[in-house]
């Protein structure tokens, strides 16, 4: 390619934009895989599972005729109730125990997950149309489509009222007790148990957000979760738990060092070279902490 | 009661050992000929599972229903033994193993995909079973030397040349230059060589040549190269997925690409999905409905197509076609061979010369159909209504194509 990115500059313009609307959709599935984690220390194996559900909700509103991007309404609101389903029948037998056994659990519910969408909605790939249009910039030669532009912006907002939720509503303080200490949570009178349905409920209906935004600008199939679950797993690790500005960036980053490498090294290395960079920070994070422990010493 | 559970346990152990030493000999059963076929009902695959499985039933039902199959003097009828592979490659052997020393299979059908037909075929080959097989199109299929395999589709390779050829036609004879993109998967990266060696052919040359990951579903940057470069035709194979996400984002960032060729037009239903944004994209397929071939069985395309619309509710895509056909096949070559011993039905199956309504079929040595090209149709819309039309091979045209494709500013 002779790094086709240098010899045109304004590439390097549209790869960054191009990065920054597709990690800002990463980070706010992150963002529920953060929050379940951090509170009730499960690893979600499910949640690219969960994204996807939310995302044939708009599509089936679609095909009744409705505009696909009222999923973004309707969707987190049936999502939550999934979520707390789940927690009712499968996920509170598995909270306080290794988390070997939650990581098989979910993987479970996602197997579950896949053949009852595949059975229901069918092997078929399909989109949901937005007809949103495109917006050009410097005289053509940059593109975005604005369904981008409205998922990125619809995921902002979303996250914005999570974080306002969590610091200001009962149940908000309550879930950030549970996740400092269940057990201090406990003996000062909140009912953890609750706390962790209602984390796991909002942890689905982020995935409802994120999942109708992906039936507008990506493409949606009952086992296309996957690559969902390891972004967001990604994100936190690098982000760290507890920590919404760093999955912001973490997100957003790593959408646009994907982009970038798509130039560089060419779309075959893309995702493998997101993972050498997972494999980097976390080699970087652990020489770092040795050497506190040595400053310690 | 201790004694009696002893003694059922020793009795069901016999019994189990017994059916796997003593298989049942199915192959042909009174007046039934017994295939065995492992398609995927559920998984993945599950739609052009049923697709293919509902092939294979119309044209079991329609060859019984007119007189079935003559040997020495005899009519039999066929009747398909079918198991669910779960769209899993070992599930499919461990199947093929089952039907074989199970249920006696002696011959038996393809299923859905180059992936699971790879997984069975040294099965059937180690096995001696004839199969006919019309979903698997890997080249890889056709260099391994297999003796027992026939597949009524073209290869992989075979899927776009056409379009490269015409391309450097619609040039005036002289070299293009080619952006590709295709998903690293067995069945595109076949369609890539095709690709391609026809570049080399023709001189063309490559300037864009991603391949994208299995679990990508966005292609922005390979457009964004494809706009930075302005290539004379752009490639695009990743089945369903890749179809369906270069359309959308070759029509939301405003692509403009005097040819855009792709496969899985059909698979995808981009037609109905996208509308007018798919229009004018050329789509390289098996088969298509308006094809003017014949045979006594169920007439030229169009009148199959009715049929099967018919019967099962839908228009059959081509995997349906290509499925009925292979029954076509297997009906021919146990007339000629006038034999239900499988070596001499694979040597009738070897030396097939005929024409069905899908496609006239002949297979070379290594059990690839040469006789039959690939067609290329064009998505062209009549206000909202998208249809797919034969552009190539020009023999079967129902329209011209439409080159170069209008910029998106004029549509």
């Amino acid at each position: 390619m002779d790094f086709l990115i240098f010899q045109n500059p304004i590439l390097i313009v549209q790869a960054s934009l191009d990065g920054l609307l597709l990690g800002v959709l990463f980070a706010l599935v992150a963002y529920g895989m953060a929050l379940q984690w951090g509170v009730m220390n499960i690893i979600n194996v499910a949640q690219g599972e969960l994204v996807i559900l939310g995302g044939y909700i708009a599509y089936f509103l679609y095909t009744a005729g409705v505009h696909p991007a009222f999923g973004i309404l309707v969707s987190p609101i049936i999502m939550y109730f999934v979520g707390v389903g789940m927690y009712r029948t499968v996920i509170f037998r598995v909270v306080n125990r290794d988390l070997f056994i939650s990581i098989l659990a979910t993987f479970g519910i996602s197997i579950l997950a896949q053949q009852l969408m595949n059975t229901i909605f069918g092997s078929d790939v399909v989109i949901a149309q937005s007809n949103f249009g495109t917006s050009f910039l410097f005289d053509y030669m940059v593109t975005l489509p604005n369904a981008k532009i409205f998922s990125a912006v619809v995921s902002i907002f979303f996250a914005l009222i999570i974080v306002l939720y969590m610091k200001y509503s009962k149940l908000g303080r309550a879930i950030r007790a549970t996740a400092q200490n269940a057990r201090a949570a406990r003996i000062l009178g909140v009912d953890t148990d609750r706390v962790y349905a209602a984390t796991f409920g909002i942890n689905a209906a982020i995935c409802g957000v994120a999942g109708a935004l992906i039936a507008i600008t990506f493409t949606l199939h009952p086992y296309v979760g996957l690559p969902y679950t390891v972004r967001s797993f990604m994100i936190v690790i690098v982000a760290g738990l507890g920590n919404l500005p760093g999955v912001a960036i973490s997100g957003i980053g790593l959408g646009i060092f994907e982009e970038f490498s798509d130039y560089l090294f060419g779309t075959e290395f893309r995702i493998a070279c997101v993972f050498l960079l997972l494999v980097i920070i976390l080699v970087y994070r652990r020489f770092k902490l040795s050497r506190k422990r040595e400053y310690l010493k | 009661m201790k004694i009696f559970s002893k003694i059922l346990v020793i009795l069901s152990s016999i019994a189990f050992v017994l059916s796997l030493i003593s298989p049942v000999t199915a192959k042909v059963v009174g007046d039934k000929i017994v295939l065995g076929a492992a398609v995927s009902l559920s998984g993945k695959y599950s739609t052009n599972g049923e697709h293919t499985k509902n092939g294979y039933n119309m044209a079991v039902q329609r060859i019984n229903d007119m007189g079935g199959v003559k040997v020495n003097g005899k009519s039999y009828k066929f009747e398909i033994i079918y198991y669910d592979d779960e769209s899993d490659s070992s599930r499919a052997a461990q199947l093929a193993e089952r039907l074989i020393k199970q249920d006696g299979v002696e011959f038996m059908l393809g299923p859905y995909s180059s992936g699971l037909t790879k997984a069975i075929a040294p099965v059937t080959e180690e096995n001696q079973i004839p199969m006919v097989e019309a979903n698997g199109a890997s080249r890889s299929l056709f260099t391994k030397g297999y003796k027992y395999l026939f597949a009524v589709l073209s290869a992989a390779n075979q899927y776009l040349e056409v379009a490269i050829d015409l391309a450097v036609e619609k040039n005036g004879g002289n070299p293009i230059n080619l952006a590709m993109a295709f998903e690293q998967d067995a069945f595109s990266q076949d369609v890539r060589i095709g690709v391609i060696e026809a570049a080399e052919r023709t001189g063309s040359k490559i300037t864009i040549d991603d391949k994208l990951p299995k679990e990508l579903n966005d292609m922005a940057a390979t457009l964004a190269k494809v706009k930075a470069t302005k290539p004379d035709v752009l490639v695009v194979s990743g089945h369903s997925k890749g179809a369906l996400t270069a359309i959308r984002q070759i029509a939301e960032m405003k692509v403009d690409v005097p040819m855009l060729a792709m496969t899985h037009c059909d698979a995808s239903k981009l037609a109905k999905q996208h509308g007018k944004n798919s229009e004018y994209a050329l789509c390289a397929a098996q088969w298509h409905k308006t094809l003017t071939y014949e045979d006594s069985f169920f007439g030229d395309g169009m009148q199959f197509d009715k049929e099967f619309t018919e019967i099962y509710g839908y228009a059959p895509p081509y995997q349906a076609a290509e499925s009925a056909a292979a029954l076509l096949v297997f009906k021919d070559a146990f007339e000629r061979a006038n034999s239900f011993e499988r070596s001499k039905v694979r040597d009738a199956l070897a030396k097939t010369d005929m024409q069905t309504f899908y496609g006239n079929i002949k297979f070379s040595d290594a059990g690839q159909n040469v006789a039959k090209p690939m067609v290329l149709f064009q998505v062209r819309c009549d206000g909202d209504n998208c249809e797919n039309k034969v552009v190539a091979p020009t023999k079967w045209a129902s329209t011209k194509l439409v080159h170069p494709i209008p910029k998106w500013s004029d549509r």
